[in-house]
């Protein structure tokens, strides 16, 4: 301990307790790091396609490397690592969603959590079909 | 009160300014029955082991807020917390997190009452009335748009719990920024331009990060995350339309 924690103000001793550590000490603070966390693997997720349209961009053999690479093996265990972040943080996102809206009212009822959170994953999950859907039937 | 014969192991969190440097724990072995809250036990501690521990409570029943206390970590209301749950395990009781401990259990709250006076917590009428002009009228819907805000006890579990709080004691804090929501939200007050400069200064609503833990360990249900987080929306709303709205007209428009 570099510094007391304890200084006397105004005939009192109050003692701080420290912060070390604080996102360990409860498994919410865990899933609530991880969920930041995996923020960064959507921004990592979207550089890689920033490069992939830029390569478009430049020509045929740019955008043949691009492909090439993200044909290796490494780049296909890094693509999964970043779907797995990505669904986790669809997921926790969603979840804490309901949280940051004003009450919704439908025909005078309150609209619940749960169904804020299940309406936000069905539509995420009918984005993600809609968009390889429309990837397979534009197939060339 | 130990005709059942059961015992339980407490470990308290202590700390008597007048004698520790830092925090030690102490043990006791408490005769329980399954009906016994944990404050039961704190009290069945000062009453026959050991006069000198300090902790507050008042109502026992989840009302006034008093008894709030890490209890194996979580912040809960000691009163609504039964020994039965740990039992055969060992519990440990501390003072609530991020608030500096005054003596043993007893929490220095003195920063909170500062922020919940300076929210106005009270309503402030849009228009004075006489007697004679009748009540402020309300719809159910109207009441039900701040109706679960109005549930707070003060207990401070939220601030326990929010590790904003306890990195930046400057943050306003779960608690105050869901009264305060209370009273903006409420179709009988005009406070709301008054209370509006302390939801947008940086210790206001900005300084959540939306961890959500205040809302899971709210004994009553307000779910102070969700009010700190509408008036992330409300706070960019007055903002960007102040650029828009004429002056003058601002005390009507900001519903």
């Amino acid at each position: 301990m570099s510094q007391p924690r304890n200084e006397v103000v105004g005939g009192r001793r109050p003692y701080r307790r420290s912060m070390t550590g604080w996102w360990r000490r409860d498994p919410f603070f865990v899933r609530y790091m991880i969920r930041e966390a995996t923020a960064l693997v959507v921004a990592a997720y979207s550089i890689v396609l920033l490069a992939g349209v830029l390569s478009l961009a430049q020509g045929e053999a740019a955008w043949n490397a691009w492909l090439a690479a993200m044909r290796s093996p490494i780049s296909i265990a890094l693509n999964l690592l970043m779907l797995v972040g990505m669904i986790y943080h669809s997921y926790s996102w969603f979840e804490i969603m309901p949280k940051t809206m004003p009450a919704m009212f439908v025909g005078g009822k309150r609209v619940t959590a749960a169904t804020i959170t299940m309406f936000g994953l069905v539509a995420a999950v009918a984005a993600a079909l809609a968009l390889f859907a429309a990837a397979w039937v534009l197939r060339p | 009160m130990a005709e059942a014969g059961k015992t339980i192991e407490i470990e308290v969190l202590r700390y008597r300014p007048e004698q520790d440097a830092a925090p030690v724990t102490q043990s006791y072995r408490v005769p329980f029955t399954d009906d016994m809250s944990v404050l039961q036990g704190l009290q069945y501690i000062k009453d026959h082991l050991d006069g000198t521990l300090s902790f507050r409570w008042s109502c026992r029943m989840a009302i006034c807020g008093s008894c709030g206390m890490m209890i194996d970590g979580r912040p809960k209301l000691s009163c609504k917390t039964f020994l039965r749950e740990f039992h055969p395990g060992k519990l440990r009781i501390e003072a609530l997190a991020h608030f500096p401990i005054e003596r043993d259990l007893v929490a220095g709250v003195d920063d909170f009452l500062v922020k919940l006076e300076s929210i106005k917590p009270y309503l402030i009428p849009k228009e004075p009335r006489r007697l004679d002009e009748g009540e402020y009228l309300q719809t159910p819907h109207e009441l039900e748009r701040y109706e679960q805000f109005s549930s707070c006890i003060n207990c401070m579990l939220c601030y326990a719990a929010c590790p904003q709080y306890g990195l930046d004691s400057k943050f306003t804090g779960p608690g105050v920024l869901a009264l305060l929501h209370r009273y903006n939200a409420d179709s009988r007050d005009g406070g709301r331009d008054e209370r509006m400069q302390l939801v947008n200064a940086e210790e206001g609503v900005w300084s959540c990060t939306a961890v959500g833990y205040c809302s899971e360990v709210c004994p009553k249900a307000v779910d102070p995350a969700n009010a700190v987080n509408q008036n992330k929306v409300n706070s960019a709303k007055d903002y960007f339309l102040r650029f828009l709205r004429p002056r003058g007209a601002r005390n009507g428009a900001s519903k």
